[in-house]
């Protein structure tokens, strides 16, 4: 999976509630039956809250996960 | 799998049967792909396929008597197709260039006597195999007894020029030579005699003085080790049916080809010092097990050539070569859009399923195909020879979860929703109120509880009102979820509670309201110990309910399950005629009626092929249906077909039954849950339990995002689950400018994400998804 992920203008326009703060894009670590990768995805600075887009979880993401378990 | 289960598996399909016209071709020719690229006008295939397998084409392709013809399936429609006029039709056009493969050369030197059809046959196919090959004749020209053929049937210089081409593949002519057989033996290796003519080849006198003839027809071995020969009196003798090779006491041509080609298999066998007899029953003629359907074809005449010589001009060719069946089985791939959907027909998926099981690394590309499967049995009831691509499906996925590589995905939702019908939010077993034991039980099943509860407590009460003896209810999920997903433990384990509750009811007959439920558990039953509800409906005067839909003519879709239960089809079309529901037979009805897209679990696996089972399934007939199974009804009702439950005509819920929306997966378990509720507080008096906290949120969902969830396989208490969580744990996401805000929870192998607002009266959901892979929390 390449490691930054498609983002549009609008993921980056939700706020972290509890920390009050802009998500900004930075690492965040995805496993699936024992495969892991590092994805550039909006989070919160403060406390790590992060957002998977729509686009992402039914798209590329969704592939993948068939790819690994037909692995 | 092992691999002779694979073997089994793969003899029943018969689609690489040879087609009739192969089979009967002694030589094998593929005259079913020939005559298709004529049909197509694709006249270098022709020849390519031609040839593949038959030696000297130029020749052979204008003399050969064609016993293909004789057992061409057009016959029986029509005339057959006149192969031979289209062989003679390709090879007397160019020829496209090729390149003959040769076999590295071998030391061991044969010769042919006789340069006749056998003769050169048996010289064309030794000297590809690298044996360096020299041919006498005791005449100047080659060709033998070719030559006597009339000039416009065989021109000689056609077979000079199939003799030049020998030549240049390095066979050695040695012509107006007459060697004696002890000469030919001390230079070659070994030696085919042709035969025939004794008296102009002394080779064909053995040093006994007698003619040299083989004593064994499949073989051609003389008694003279290393010398084979051939006789012209019965060409092709020994083959496994003898048919087709001579006719009214004239020599076949093809048969003598043949003769040829025997000689040169076995002078190849015994220069290796292989066995002569060992695997040759599939030389010559053959049966074929290979099954045509000749349902839907129509009587067709064969082409008459304008030319009053009968030669075909390439557009009467291609026009007879039309005529042609194409002859195949595909018998369960024509009705089954599943077998269709992966492009290739049960053999060649027996294999690609067996090949998938041994896969260590690497992506094992046949899951889909395996979980696909619906399980219905329609290709063994229409297969000639049984093969059941359930059994196989079946059998791979146990496989499949023993081994730990059954995709997570594949059947999740549905063991998610098997383990909901198996908790106590809907198992219940009870005797009638008031009674101790009983003589029956109702079993309604889940998904007539979760499609119509309101019919499920109707019929109860009508039971307890028409039997004696007591009728209990159970209510519990049949275990077709993990039966279909392989997880044999699963069922097992549900299936021992089904059974402990039966007998703790005192062993009272089953009565099933859904034939899944009854396929699933009647092997695991005794004879007698349980009926389909239509078996006790039928006798006891029942009549259509008041308001209900009008009698109009319906179509009936048997379910797949009901397959192997013709009692059950029979009783349900009695139960009708007594309704006074006229019926239409599907054209796929009774044993080999179609699945409507879940069965298998294929509505979980492959939504989409599921959707598109069931659209097929829906314009079989333009008139609404009728069936008797609530998954079948919502199958076909989500793709918008007008479909009744019988149990509509006898107790209907609205005005427009057939019409009713497939109530979504939420709605289906809030259904049976309620049910349950129901029942016990209004028959046994009993409080339903507390509520979970999280489903106390207060959820407005629009239509088209309920659908929307629906397809995605969101529960509405997965949303409850999530915002309660969001609202609780202040873990959640809000938008800058619409001011929605986005929840997210994990609670089991999934991450579901909602976006929502606040109103007054509760949480409007806007949108909701999902996701499998997990995310390792970083601050």
């Amino acid at each position: 999976m390449a490691s930054i992920a498609r983002l549009s203008e609008d993921d980056l326009r939700w706020m972290c509630c509890r920390c009050s703060r802009p998500l900004e894009v930075g690492p965040v670590e995805l496993t699936y039956l024992g495969n892991s990768f590092t994805l550039e995805l909006p989070r919160c600075p403060d406390c790590g809250l992060y957002l998977i887009p729509e686009e992402l979880a039914t798209g590329r993401m969704a592939e993948v996960e068939q790819i690994l378990e037909d692995k | 799998m092992e691999q002779s289960r694979l073997r089994e598996f793969e003899r029943r399909c018969i689609q690489e049967e040879p087609a009739e016209c192969v089979a009967a071709c002694p030589l094998h020719v593929d005259a079913r792909s020939f005559v298709m690229a004529v049909a197509v006008g694709d006249w270098d295939g022709a020849w390519k396929v031609l040839r593949k397998t038959m030696p000297l084409p130029g020749i052979l392709g204008r003399i050969c008597d064609h016993p293909c013809e004789l057992r061409c399936r057009r016959r029986e429609r029509g005339d057959a197709v006149r192969i031979g006029a289209l062989e003679r039709a390709c090879v007397t056009r160019p020829a496209p260039t090729h390149r003959v493969l040769i076999l590295p050369r071998r030391d061991a030197r044969v010769a042919v006597v006789g340069s006749g059809l056998a003769g050169l046959t048996t010289a064309s196919d030794l000297v590809r195999k690298g044996h360096p090959v020299t041919v006498f004749d005791s005449y100047e020209t080659a060709g033998g007894r070719l030559l006597q053929f009339p000039p416009e049937l065989l021109p000689p210089k056609v077979v000079a020029a199939e003799v030049a081409a020998l030549s240049a593949l390095g066979v050695e002519f040695r012509l107006g030579e007459s060697p004696s057989l002890e000469e030919l033996r001390a230079e070659f290796a070994a030696v085919f005699v042709e035969g025939g003519e004794e008296e102009l080849q002394p080779a064909g006198v053995g040093p006994d003085g007698r003619p040299v003839l083989p004593y064994d027809r499949q073989t051609l071995a003389t008694q003279w080790e290393g010398v084979f020969a051939g006789d012209e009196a019965t060409p092709g003798g020994g083959s496994a049916t003898g048919d087709g090779l001579s006719s009214g006491g004239r020599v076949s041509p093809v048969g003598l080809a043949l003769q040829g080609r025997r000689a040169a298999v076995s002078i190849d066998r015994f220069l290796q010092g292989a066995s002569l007899t060992a695997a040759r029953e599939k030389e010559g003629p053959q049966p074929t097990r290979l099954f045509v359907s000749l349902a839907r074809v129509e009587s067709l005449p064969s082409i008459e050539p304008e030319d009053v010589g009968g030669a075909y001009t390439a557009e009467e060719a291609q026009e007879e070569a039309d005529r042609c069946l194409r002859c195949e089985c595909l018998e369960c791939v024509k009705v089954c859009d599943y077998l269709h959907h992966f492009g290739s027909y049960p053999r060649r998926y027996a294999r690609e399923i067996y090949n998938n099981a041994a896969i260590v690394q690497g992506e094992h590309k046949a899951n889909r195909l395996i979980n696909s499967c619906m399980l219905c049995g329609l290709c063994t009831a229409v297969c000639p020879e049984n093969f059941s691509m359930a059994d196989l499906c079946l059998e791979a996925r146990r496989g499949m979860v023993e081994r730990g590589k059954m995709p997570p995905s594949a059947h999740e939702f549905a063991l998610e929703d098997y383990a909901f019908s198996r908790s106590a939010a809907f198992v219940l077993a009870r005797t009638e109120p008031g009674r101790e034991r009983c003589s029956y039980a109702f079993f309604p099943g889940c998904q007539l509880a979760g499609s119509n509860p309101a019919q499920v407590e109707a019929v109860y009460e009508y039971l307890r009102g028409k039997l004696t003896g007591g009728v209990g209810l159970i209510l519990d999920c049949c275990g077709a979820p993990p039966t279909w997903a392989g997880r044999q433990d699963l069922f097992g384990q549900g299936l021992a509670d089904i059974l402990r509750e039966r007998h703790r009811l005192g062993d009272p007959m089953l009565i099933f309201a859904c034939p899944t439920c009854q396929d699933v558990l009647a092997p695991h039953l005794g004879t007698g110990t349980h009926v389909f509800l239509s078996e006790i409906m039928e006798e006891t005067g029942i009549t259509v309910g008041a308001g209900g839909p009008t009698l109009l003519p319906r179509g009936l879709h048997d379910p797949c399950t009901t397959r192997d239960r013709t009692h059950v089809q029979q009783s349900v079309r009695r139960l009708l005629a007594h309704l006074d529901q006229p019926i239409e037979e599907l054209a796929l009805s009774g044993q080999i009626t179609g699945c409507c897209g879940y069965g298998g679990l294929q509505a979980n696996a492959n939504p989409q092929l599921a959707a598109a089972v069931a659209v097929r399934r829906s314009a079989e007939s333009p008139l609404e249906y009728v069936t008797y199974c609530a998954m079948c009804r919502d199958s076909l009702a989500a793709q918008g077909k007008r479909i009744l439950h019988v149990l509509d005509l006898i107790y209907p819920t609205e005005e427009d039954p057939a019409g009713r929306r497939r109530p979504g997966w939420s709605e289906r378990r809030e259904n049976r849950a309620r049910l349950k509720a129901r029942l016990l507080r209004e028959l046994w008096n009993e409080g339903g339990g507390a509520l979970e906290p999280w489903q106390e949120v207060q959820l407005i969902i629009a239509d088209e995002v309920k659908t929307l969830l629906d397809t995605r396989r969101i529960l509405v208490e997965d949303i409850q689950q999530a915002i309660y969580h969001a609202e609780h744990t202040e873990e959640k996401l809000c938008h800058d400018s619409s001011g929605h805000f986005l929840a997210f929870f994990r609670p089991r192998a999934v991450t579901f994400w909602v976006e929502y607002s606040l109103r007054d009266s509760g949480f409007e959901v806007h949108n909701a998804y999902s996701h499998r892979m997990a995310v390792e929390r970083q601050v």
